[in-house]
């Protein structure tokens, strides 16, 4: 039983880490860029659900303020990527990795200036609500971040694979020039992916903040390992990321639980830096032979 | 206005100075870096030896990131190897000179035997295997406690030299005297290894690997051998840090650092060694500036509350404007108003203008 439950609170951990890795992934799906500022918009995000929400803020009902915050924060990434990354088009993929890690820092700067520094939760209407099943208690919460999780996914994965939309996105990762050539808008496609990794980003930074608390600097430490489960899962692959983020967020309670400390908490990156090495394109691997 | 240059000899291509004119600036240069101590006063001068160091680490970064185009995300890594290496074998009685010898060599196999399962990853992966060695080593500096002093970590010892005692507090100057020495050496082996052959392979590499195979360099072993060199240099840096922080511990080599010695290379402009000079005079002379800023608006009644993680954040800002306005970084301003003078008036705005490159998927055939 005890086994049980510790997997259930891994596995709503994971959704949260898969769902940042998503992020990732629908960037690197668009622009084979990665967005290292993600974890600081994730952050961002359940800092405004909180501002929107919380009764001593300014007390909305809960699901307005997260419609506010999944929107604002969409805006937010579609205008960072119109009016400043899109100025390093067609520039090597350091010079977007360096720019979105210099934007992690800003933002990372600016939430703590504003908001300050101490850890805060986001009210819920199900804070401390447990579903009993069999025996199982299971927290609300957790049931709640597993069924958005995989609702999300579904709905990215069948956008992706169904609509003109999500076409004209993949074929925009696949080759700007020739999707240019075909009539779609590439930079403004590339906008929109932006708006929905922000979007989605919000959407793990309210389920984060009303499992636990945030505090402004958690972002780098949450982009690493939600970045390690995109790794692990292959970066484009969007069933990749959540199993990524999934084995993560598992594996992170066992092993707190049966390996010494130190060995735990590096247990993620080593996971990935073995995955890495043996399996370079990830356990979901889309990498086949590279053509000069 | 200068003369036009004419290459008449082959030999012109791989000179270390352009010109005598050009040899007269850097001995000027020397000279001022050998009369700082007078200048500026021992406060000063300990900056300026923080600003050596820091150079000396980013030109480790520049020769793996800027000169043979693999990026690494995790170096600060590297700087612990070295550190904690040199003050382990200090403190157990070694000489300073074979102790750094040792630190450097052991910093440079540790990163060789590691280069080649990570440099079979290229791009956004390898950066992303070098952060995750950055962040492993954060924790392994903690599990090895009979080397690195756990938690704790370990106090430099003063640095015994030709009789002299050096100490970064007691005597700032000498150990001024002792960076520069260190950073001129290696400065001129870096420059000597750019005209050889091997370091023309690193630039092959990095252009193209494709047309670098084709022209007969042997990939594997020029990256293995880049990434070595890389980790040796950064590791020496990591040595004379040590001496310079005075006590080192987990929290001196955060991946935070790692990354903010990427930024400082591509401040300073990526594959030029100035580029790595550049930067680390940014690094230093920034949280001084704020600090100093922030005392100015105190006394005319401005209170500037203090916000923590300021100092990154303007360096971060900094880093944004280069990268949209001169992904060539301090480097590249440089190049662009020493061009102004030189061609005045006939330079043009399009001059150093980039060719781009539109994106082809490297996940898909």
């Amino acid at each position: 039983m005890d086994t049980l439950q510790l997997l259930i609170s891994g596995i709503a951990n994971g959704c949260i880490y898969g769902l940042i890795a998503l992020g990732f992934v629908l960037i690197y799906k668009a622009s084979e860029s990665v967005n290292f500022a993600q974890g600081d918009m994730m952050i961002l995000g359940a800092f405004l659900a909180i501002a929107l929400i919380n009764t001593n803020q300014a007390d909305l009902p809960f699901l307005l303020g997260l419609a506010i915050a999944g929107l604002s924060l969409g805006l937010f990434a579609y205008l960072l990527d119109a009016l400043l990354l899109r100025r390093v088009f067609g520039q090597p993929q350091l010079t977007m990795v360096v720019l979105t890690i210099a934007l992690g820092f800003v933002l990372r700067f600016i939430i703590g200036a504003i908001w300050g520094h101490d850890p805060v939760s986001l009210e819920t209407p199900v804070a401390g609500q447990r579903l009993d099943i069999g025996g199982l208690a299971i927290p609300v919460i957790d049931a709640v971040i597993i069924a958005t999780t995989v609702v999300l996914v579904a709905l990215l994965w069948l956008f992706f694979a169904r609509t003109r939309l999500g076409l004209a996105m993949q074929a925009s990762s696949q080759n700007q020039m020739a999707a240019y050539y075909m009539g779609i808008p590439v930079k403004r496609v590339v906008s929109l992916v932006w708006a929905m990794s922000g979007v989605v980003a919000a959407i793990a930074g309210v389920l984060f903040a009303a499992k636990g608390a945030v505090e402004p600097s958690a972002g780098l430490v949450f982009g690493i390992k939600a970045f390690a489960a995109a790794v692990i899962g292959g970066l484009g692959s969007l069933p990749g990321a959540l199993a990524g983020g999934l084995l993560i967020g598992i594996m992170e309670p066992f092993a707190a639980r049966h390996l010494p400390s130190h060995v735990a908490q590096v247990s993620p990156y080593a996971l990935m830096l073995l995955v890495l090495i043996l399996r370079p394109s990830g356990l979901f691997a889309q990498v086949r032979q590279k053509k000069v | 206005m200068s003369k036009p240059r004419f290459k008449t000899r082959y030999d012109d291509d791989i000179n270390r100075f352009e010109s005598g004119g050009h040899r007269l600036q850097y001995l000027l240069l020397l000279g001022l870096a050998l009369a700082a101590p007078w200048l500026l006063g021992s406060y000063y001068t300990g900056e300026l030896s923080s600003v050596l160091v820091w150079s000396m680490a980013g030109m480790g970064v520049m020769l793996l990131v800027g000169h043979t185009g693999q990026v690494s995300l995790g170096h600060a890594a590297f700087m612990a190897i070295g550190a904690f290496t040199h003050l382990a074998l200090m403190l157990r009685g070694w000489h300073f000179v074979p102790a750094l010898m040792t630190a450097t060599l052991v910093s440079g196999i540790s990163g060789a035997l590691l280069a080649r399962p990570i440099l079979r990853l290229s791009g956004i992966y390898l950066a992303i295997a070098t952060l995750a060695l950055g962040i492993l080593v954060e924790d392994l500096a903690i599990v090895a406690e009979p080397v690195t002093g756990g938690v704790r970590g370990l106090i430099a010892p003063p640095i015994e030299l030709f009789g002299l005692t050096i100490d970064r507090h007691g005597t700032p100057i000498a150990f001024y005297y002792l960076c520069l020495s260190l950073v001129v050496l290696v400065t001129l082996a870096y420059s000597n290894l750019l005209r050889s052959p091997t370091g023309r392979s690193f630039l092959a590499v990095r252009d193209s690997e494709i047309s670098a195979r084709a022209l007969g360099v042997n990939v594997t072993r020029t990256k293995t051998l880049a990434f070595a060199l890389s980790c040796a240099i950064t590791g020496l840096a990591g040595a004379l840090y040590g001496h310079l922080v005075q006590a080192v511990n987990f929290e001196s080599f955060l991946v935070i650092i790692s990354i903010a010695l990427l930024l400082q290379v591509i401040v300073g402009g990526l594959g030029s060694i100035h580029g790595a000079f550049f930067g680390a005079v940014v690094i230093v002379v920034l949280p001084q500036g704020i600090a100093i800023a922030r005392d100015l608006l105190s006394d005319v009644g401005i209170r500037v509350a203090a916000f923590p993680g300021l100092d990154m954040a303007v360096f971060a800002l900094i880093i944004i404007v280069l990268m949209v306005l001169e992904p060539r970084g301090l480097y590249g301003v440089w190049l662009r108003v020493r061009t102004w003078f030189e061609l005045f008036p006939l330079y043009r705005k399009g001059l150093f203008r980039r060719a781009r490159s539109y994106l082809k998927t490297e996940r898909l055939k």
